[in-house]
């Protein structure tokens, strides 16, 4: 492993691998940085959610911590008007498509949406956005889990989880733009596509989209 | 579907990814090959082609549902296209796709049971004045209405019970 390097984020002075990716050196050190769509194990991050904007200092514009590659020296600041005004706008076009019904969540309280929230005091509720409200059916088919594609953010946690730590790959996603989601092979039901229900998908999955059936009764 | 006609398509699919050196890189040329041979995308013809390309299965069908070139469903004797461009959408040429859906009782880019009919949606056909239009078996029909949507379909000898009748015969 390489020597540590030393880098500012919000004016603390961290240690972290050179090399290593910013998300997770901040993380690491406790500072958060909001995210869902980060694997720590993934090279080639989808950056997809746009949440985990950062500013460096020396450049121009906010970039996504989770493909940044720690460099010695580095000043990183978390927030900043900008990065704000980014990350805020995320958070509402993912909550505009999102089914929140918190008082009706399996993982009302612990879901990753809520932390985000309440870190960035950013509101649930999005008031100037049309709500798209997909209405998709919901998939109980495992037994173990459910599926709610509704409360799903598109993240693809559960399909790398699925396909790297299950080592099956049934999820994936489909379709484009508006329709896309998460779904099996011919959007057959979960059970019938070949789920060993390790349940690996539903502890990767950062929202309501899947949950353990046990935390939707109780 | 009859089974010969899907053993048929498969041995076709065995046959195109035969030519091809199999890696995931190549699963788009293959598709299309696929498509260019059966007319569309079989489903075990996918899983075939997944299984051979050594990546799962339902990458292939992410690939199939991501691109508009790739259809699911087979072509039927008479292709329906209704317009969705900016002029036909404006006239409500959702309305007609919603009509069409309705009589035919299949959704947009899906074929009749009995491969008669298939309902596909594009942008524009260049003749927005027409707008909404419809484009059946090549030809054009301007200025649709729900009523003239009985009058294309009874024209391509459909029958109104047809369609309701199918899926009391399924089920």
């Amino acid at each position: 492993m390489a020597a540590k390097v030393k880098i500012t984020i919000d004016g603390r002075e961290i240690e972290a691998s050179p090399g290593d990716r910013l998300l997770w050196a901040a993380l690491d050190s406790g500072i958060y940085i909001p995210h869902l769509c980060g694997i720590r194990e993934e090279n080639h991050p989808p950056a997809s959610c746009r949440l985990c904007f950062v500013e460096i200092a020396g450049m121009p514009n906010p970039v996504t911590s989770c493909t940044q590659p720690v460099t010695a020296g580095m000043v990183v600041y978390t927030r900043s008007s900008q990065v704000d005004r980014l990350v805020r706008r995320g958070f509402q076009l993912l909550l505009s498509a999102y089914h929140l019904r918190c008082g009706e969540c399996p993982k009302n309280h612990t879901c990753e949406i809520r932390r985000i929230a309440k870190e960035r005091g950013l509101k649930l509720r999005v008031k100037d956005l049309r709500p798209l409200d997909r209405d998709l059916p919901v998939d109980a088919s495992a037994g173990d889990f459910v599926y709610d594609p509704n409360r799903c953010v598109l993240c693809g946690q559960c399909a790398w989880a699925c396909r790297h730590r299950a080592g099956v790959g049934i999820l994936g996603f489909v379709r484009r733009g508006m329709e896309r989601r998460i779904a099996t092979f011919g959007e057959a039901p979960i059970l019938a596509s070949g789920c060993t229900r390790c349940g690996e998908c539903v502890k990767a999955c950062p929202a309501g989209g899947l949950t353990f059936q046990k935390e939707a009764s109780g | 579907m009859p089974d010969v006609e899907n053993h048929d398509e498969l041995r076709q699919v065995t046959e195109i990814l035969q030519r091809h050196s199999l890696e995931p890189g190549n699963l788009i040329p293959i598709l299309q090959e696929v498509q260019e041979e059966l007319q569309y995308l079989p489903r075990e013809g996918m899983r075939l082609v997944g299984r051979s390309l050594g990546i799962p299965e339902v990458d292939v069908y992410s690939v199939a549902t991501f691109y508009n070139q790739f259809r699911l469903n087979p072509p039927g004797r008479n292709q329906i296209k209704v317009c969705l461009g900016t002029a036909c959408h404006m006239m409500g040429g959702y309305i007609i796709l919603d009509c069409f859906e309705r009589r035919l009782n299949v959704h947009e880019g899906e074929t009749t049971p009995d491969r008669e009919f298939s309902l596909e949606r594009v942008a524009c056909v260049g003749c927005c004045t027409l707008a909404p239009v419809t484009v059946v078996n090549e030809k054009t029909e301007g200025k649709v209405t729900p009523t003239r949507v009985d009058g294309i379909l009874a024209g391509l000898g459909f029958k109104k019970d047809q369609a309701a009748g199918k899926v009391e015969a399924e089920v």
